[in-house]
Order: C-alpha cells, then sequence, then structure tokens
C-alpha cells in the first residue's frame, strides 16, 4: 500500500482555486520533490496536506497509510505520522524548544498507546538529534525559535522532525533562506532520516537543494496541476531551461 | 479558522468548578448598614474601644462618601448601583469553631476546604504551608500556629490579633491604607469582619509559606477581610491567598483591604490566586471584587513583590501598589488577568518612590477573551527626592477572538531629573499560525492554545510558589475553556 496518495485534489483559498487536480502517489522508502514557479501551488499542497484550515478542498481525495487525510485535524495527522517542516516556523514566546517537543512526542506517543517519556528519558535523545544538526544546547531552553537566525530555525525544523520520527515527512521550502553551510547541514539531517518505512516530500522552488538531498522522483507543479513528473534528471533539466520550459507542455496536456 | 474559534469557544466556555454552597448553619444578621451594625460586629467580636472608635470613624467618613455619591467611577468598568442597605455585613458559621483545635470545625466547613483541594487536617502534615481558612466572615481554622510560633512568627486570624496583639494592631493598622484612602477602603474600615494577621519578628526568616484561602458561602453577603502582614528589619516572609465562592445570579461584593509593612532589609512576596466566581457566559452573577492593596517599604532596602493571577470575579478594581519610602527600597508587580465571556477587569498598580535609589519593576499581562474587557492602569511616580529612582514597565495585552478589549492606561510622572524610567507595551492576537504550528506537531487545539497563553505568562508565573504555578497554569486554561479553537 501506498504511504501518501493523492486523487483529483481541488482546494481554494478565500475562493481563489489554487490547486486544480493534483495526483500524486508516493511510497514508503521514497523521497519525491515537487517544484514549480512561485504561486504555482507548491506551498498550498503542503498546507492542505498538513490540514491548515485556511484551505478549503472542493474535490478530491488523500489517503494517508490507507486512512482518509482529509477527515483528519491537524493534530491528528500528525499523529498519524504526518509532519510538515514549515517554510517560515513560528515563534512562541515563553515556552522553551525542549519544553514544547516533548509535549509534542508525548501528544503523538499517547494516541499511540505508547508510554509519555519523562524529561530524563527526553532530553539525551533531544540532545542527540541536536548535535546531528549542529545545534548548540543552548538551544534547550530557548523559547521555540524566538530570536533564533533563518538557518536556525530551519535546523530546528529538522531537529523536530527527527525527534517525532514522521513515516511521511513534508519539507516546505526548507532550503530558502538557507546559506550553503546551513544546507549542507540540513541536508545530512534529512539523509539520515531516510528509510524503507519512511517517505519525504521535498517541496521547493531551486534545484540547489536536490544536490544533496537527492529524490528518486521529480514533479513540476504549474497553475495547481503536476504537469511533468520524472527522475532527478528532471530538476537539472529545469535549473537549465526555466519553468517556462514546461508550461507549452502544461498547454498541450490540457 | 473555524475550528479554531470552536476551540477557543470551548475553552473559554467551561463550568466554574468551585460553585458549590455548602449547608451550614451561620449566625447571620440582618441587612443593612448603620452605625448599630458597626457596633454589633464589634460587639459580635468582642473588640476593645480602640477598634470600635476606628470603626465608626470609618463608618462615618464613609457615610458622608455614600451621601455624596463619592463611589469611584473612574475605572474602565461598567456595573448598575450597588444597594449598600440590601447586602448582609456579617455571616458565620454557627458553631464557634474553637480555635486551639480543628476538631471543633464544623465538619461540613472542613469538607468544604477539602472540597476546594485544602484539606485543612491533612494539611497539618503537609510541610510547607500554613493556612488560615475564611469562610465567609470569619477565619475557621489556622494551621501551623504552634510550629510558628517557636520561631516568633505570629500567624492568625485578625480578630485575634485584636485581642491578643493589639499593640501591633494600634501601631500598623491604616498605616498603608488609612480608612480615608478610598470608598471601598473605608466601607472596609468600618465593617470588616476578619482576614488575616501575619508578624514576623526582627531577624527571621519565616520557615514555611503562609497562606490564607478565603471561601464566601452565604448568600446576599458582602466579604470584608482585612490582612495585615509586618516584616520586622531583616526578616522575610511569602504569603499566599486563594478565594473561591458559589454560583449564584446576583452579584456579590467582595471588598477588602490588604496592608504590608516592610521594615529596614525585609523583604515581603505577597501572591494571589483569585478566582471568584465570575458569571455565567451572559454575565449574570458573579463577584465584585473591589480590592485595597498596598505595601509600604518603610526601611531601607526592604523590598515588597506582589504577584497576582486573577482569573476569577464579574469585576476586578484592585491595584496592588508599593510606597517606596527606605533607600534601596524595591517594589515589583507581577500580574496575569484574564478576562473571559463578560468579565472585566481595571488592575495593575502604583509605585511611589520616595527614597532615594528605589527601583521598581512592573509585568502585566492581560489575556481578553469572549466579550471580556481587560485593562491596565498604572502610576510610576518619582518624587522629588527620589535621586537615582528606576522603574521599568512591561505591559503586554493578549486578544483571543474578535469580541473582546484590551486597554492600558499608564501614568508616569516624573519630578526628578535623575530618574531612569522605561516603559515598554505590546498588544497581540493569538496567532492562527502559532495554533497551526503546535497542532501540525500532534498538540491538540486546546493543548495549543494553553501553551501559548502559558507561554505569555512565563514572567509572571516563575514568580510564583512552584505548587502556585501548576495551580495557575491550570487554572488559566479552566478559566479560559470554551474560548479556543
Amino acid at each position: 500500500m501506498s504511504l501518501l496518495e493523492i486523487k483529483n485534489l481541488h482546494a481554494n483559498i478565500h475562493g481563489n482555486e489554487i490547486l486544480k487536480g493534483v495526483d500524486l502517489t508516493i511510497n514508503a522508502g521514497e523521497v519525491h520533490s515537487i517544484m514549480g514557479p512561485n504561486g504555482s501551488g507548491k506551498s498550498t499542497l503542503a498546507q492542505v496536506l498538513a490540514r491548515r484550515e485556511t484551505y478549503t478542498v472542493t474535490q478530491g481525495q488523500v489517503l494517508l497509510n490507507g486512512k482518509d487525510l482529509l477527515a483528519m485535524k491537524p493534530e491528528e495527522a500528525a499523529c498519524e505520522g504526518l509532519f510538515m517542516a514549515f517554510q517560515y516556523p513560528v515563534e512562541i514566546p515563553g515556552i522553551s524548544n525542549a519544553y514544547f517537543l516533548r509535549a509534542a512526542l508525548n501528544a503523538i506517543r499517547k494516541y499511540r498507546g505508547q508510554e509519555e517519556l519523562d524529561a530524563m528519558d527526553f532530553l539525551p535523545l533531544l540532545k542527540e538529534k541536536m548535535r546531528l544538526l549542529e545545534m548548540d544546547d543552548r538551544f534547550l531552553n530557548r523559547p521555540v525559535n524566538e530570536g533564533f537566525s533563518g538557518g536556525e530555525k530551519k535546523r530546528n525544523e529538522i531537529v523536530q522532525m527527527a525527534v517525532l520520527e514522521p513515516r511521511m515527512a513534508i519539507l516546505d521550502e526548507t532550503d530558502s533562506g538557507l546559506d550553503i553551510d546551513a544546507l549542507k547541514i540540513v541536508a545530512k539531517g534529512v539523509n539520515t532520516m531516510r528509510g524503507a518505512d519512511r517517505a519525504i516530500l521535498v517541496v521547493t522552488h531551486y534545484q540547489r537543494l536536490l544536490d544533496y538531498i537527492i529524490p528518486d522522483y521529480v514533479h513540476v507543479l504549474v497553475d495547481g496541476r503536476i504537469v511533468k513528473s520524472g527522475g532527478k534528471e528532471l530538476a537539472f533539466e529545469l535549473e537549465e531551461k526555466g519553468y517556462g520550459w514546461t508550461e507549452p507542455a502544461s498547454a498541450a496536456a490540457r | 479558522m473555524s475550528t479554531t474559534n470552536t476551540t477557543i469557544q470551548d475553552l473559554t466556555n467551561q463550568e466554574y468548578k468551585w460553585g458549590f454552597v455548602t449547608s451550614v448553619e451561620e449566625d447571620t444578621i440582618p441587612k443593612g448598614l448603620n452605625e448599630d451594625v458597626v457596633r454589633l460586629i464589634s460587639a459580635k467580636k468582642g473588640e476593645p474601644e480602640f477598634m470600635l472608635d476606628w470603626r465608626l470613624k470609618a463608618y462615618r467618613y464613609w457615610d458622608s462618601l455614600e451621601k455624596s455619591h463619592a463611589e469611584p467611577k473612574w475605572a474602565n468598568i461598567k456595573f448598575g448601583p450597588i444597594d449598600y442597605q440590601n447586602m448582609v455585613y456579617y455571616s458565620a458559621p454557627k458553631k464557634k469553631p474553637n480555635l486551639k483545635s480543628l476538631d471543633e470545625v464544623d465538619p461540613e466547613v472542613l469538607r468544604t476546604y477539602e472540597k476546594l483541594g485544602i484539606p485543612l487536617l491533612e494539611q497539618q502534615k503537609l510541610a510547607g504551608v500554613a493556612v488560615d481558612a475564611v469562610f465567609d466572615s470569619v477565619s475557621v481554622a489556622t494551621t501551623f500556629k504552634e510550629k510558628l510560633a517557636e520561631v516568633g512568627v505570629i500567624f492568625c486570624s485578625f480578630s485575634e490579633a485584636v485581642l491578643n496583639h493589639p499593640e501591633l494592631v494600634k501601631k500598623y493598622l491604616g498605616s498603608v491604607v488609612p480608612y480615608t484612602d478610598n470608598f471601598f477602603a473605608s466601607l472596609n474600615s468600618a465593617v470588616f469582619s476578619d482576614g488575616s494577621f501575619v508578624y514576623v519578628p526582627k531577624g527571621v526568616r519565616c520557615p514555611m509559606e503562609l497562606s490564607t484561602y478565603f471561601r464566601i458561602n452565604a448568600a446576599e453577603t458582602g466579604q470584608f477581610e482585612r490582612t495585615l502582614i509586618i516584616a520586622d528589619e531583616g526578616a522575610y516572609v511569602s504569603y499566599l491567598e486563594g478565594c473561591t465562592a458559589p454560583i449564584r445570579d446576583e452579584n456579590q461584593l467582595h471588598a477588602a483591604v490588604v496592608e504590608l509593612v516592610a521594615l529596614e532589609n525585609a523583604t515581603i512576596k505577597y501572591s494571589t490566586v483569585q478566582n471568584w466566581y465570575p458569571g455565567d457566559k451572559e454575565g449574570r452573577g458573579g463577584i465584585y471584587n473591589f480590592v485595597t492593596k498596598r505595601g509600604k517599604c518603610a526601611g531601607r532596602n526592604s523590598k515588597i513583590s506582589w504577584t497576582q493571577v486573577e482569573t476569577g470575579s464579574a469585576i476586578t478594581w484592585k491595584y496592588p501598589s508599593c510606597i517606596l519610602v527606605g533607600d534601596n527600597s524595591v517594589g515589583e508587580f507581577y500580574s496575569v488577568a484574564l478576562t473571559n465571556n463578560y468579565q472585566q477587569a481595571d488592575t495593575g498598580t502604583k509605585m511611589i518612590h520616595i527614597g532615594k535609589n528605589t527601583t521598581s519593576t512592573v509585568v502585566s499581562k492581560g489575556i481578553s477573551a469572549g466579550h471580556g474587557q481587560n485593562t491596565y492602569r498604572g502610576q510610576v511616580k518619582i518624587q522629588k527626592g527620589a535621586t537615582g529612582g528606576r522603574n521599568y514597565t512591561q505591559c503586554d495585552s493578549l486578544l483571543i477572538g474578535d469580541k473582546c478589549g484590551a486597554h492600558t492606561f499608564p501614568y508616569i510622572e516624573v519630578q526628578n531629573s535623575t530618574a531612569r524610567m522605561e516603559h515598554e507595551a505590546s498588544t497581540s492576537k493569538i496567532g492562527e499560525d502559532q495554533i497551526f504550528y503546535l497542532r501540525q506537531r500532534g498538540l491538540s487545539a486546546e493543548e495549543a492554545v494553553s501553551m501559548i497563553i502559558n507561554g505569555f505568562c512565563r514572567q509572571v508565573f516563575r514568580e510564583l510558589p512552584m505548587e502556585f504555578a501548576v495551580e495557575a497554569q491550570k487554572l488559566l486554561s479552566i478559566s479560559l475553556e470554551g474560548s479556543v479553537g
């Protein structure tokens, strides 16, 4: 059974249709990338999958591990193993990174009928993941994302992913605002998460990130539809020719 | 968004859990207020002459205010006229408690405190906190008295202090809040029935937290308690108060006075978790919480720190203040005030700098939900002689939903050019993006909102004693139930 199955997905925000029939199937063990020009609907797709309520789904079906994802609340989707690394991670003043992440992990464990972790068990786990992302221990007690640089926020997202161990991870423009060193660290963190039970969907505007997180499949999203799919070489082709190159194809496909 | 709002609704609509009524026979005097009522209250308590005289002076002063309609109207709150003659001024459980032993307390009253999570009998075995329990107009029990007496700390009901320590009461009563201070303080001075009294002698660090638990039970009764805390030179005391009341459709008046006196090198830490009945979802009923709290840093290097978590009451009107007389003295005010449904709060502080190098810190966190209206009102005054005076004020408001309001009225008056003043203020709405972020990580909408609000209040919560901090966090989520989504 595929891990994520999207069929004819249509979604709008305040009446503006953004997704106009997306079809995509992702199996466990695979890394997919969605590329596309600004405004093509990449982030909308990520947010709809994470169940953000500002978007309205008008048509289609999405199955997460065989279950109806569109019937889930955001926290249910999370507990069912869906994780999204945010393009703009949000600040939560007054709440320490460690406290927040333990609460999140325990909410998920509770949902799955697993025992909750106390601080003594949790801290070593968190520290290990932070080392992987080359984050200093002082980030443990700093309020979530508050005063973090752009790169620190993105690394913190991947730390969270590493702790929560999702089955389906979506990275929404994780490369934006990263310098090359931070990009390598983030990619290293993501690559250690690759595995037979897990799938990763990398949403990005640029091919740059895909030099370090090498996808199995690349899809091009234009105007709310996937207009082209291929292997990793498609990313290079796009980089060379630009997104304009795909548009006649999309017109022809209609 | 819609789910967000629903959760906010759910969170804020949680029922008030402390709203039960205890069936206990009470000695209640007839409604109304006049000189005879004042004499009657004093007689019931067997008070010495000086107390009655003071009460009568206060009553006459209040009566003149009442006749000239001088009930204060300047606060940013709305309420109908209060009929001071249609209220009972004294009500006490009939079985006269023998204050030496808890066995003598009416079992119904003990059970009430147990239900509220304050088991008075059990409490004796728990180290760390001594409790004075005030039920309607009287103190029904004070725990750990003997143990405290060993180090010279006096912790008793106000009535006992009047009888057993008249010299201390005479010296300090009204020394910080005179009976002419304001309308409600005058009323309290005339009719106050009980409260707590604390005296910590020179050089003594009070070995445990002291606390008073106030409970209104009787209907149509006002509660007028008075607390007086004196920390002598070099003394330290941390004091906590909690309050609850039954659910009733009519409004009940609670007009308390708290006076703190810190002498040279003394520190008083005063924490409040106020959870009077807030009224129902339509704004019916609830307590009018009109309270005067003030501390005097009388000696050099003295310190008074107020921490309050105000979640209850239909209306809260209170400004715990510090008069910084001693050189190098320190005043602090940390506040979380939450208004939900139709609750109104007009609260803040006054920091009056008189001595040299006096410093004050004000951190106020206002949370408004439902139709709640939350006002911060604060005064910082640096007098001419207060060379080197410093104040830092931070005043943040958080709005949940779009029907509530947050208001800020800071008054800053500086008469000495060496003063350093800082004022920071912010108003924000609880972010849909924050809630979504936390939900995407697996937390429910309620947990998300609760976490965001606890983060918002952290600076204040960390000032509370440990157990109270946990209690306060729980209380906030309960008080918000039905408001978040």
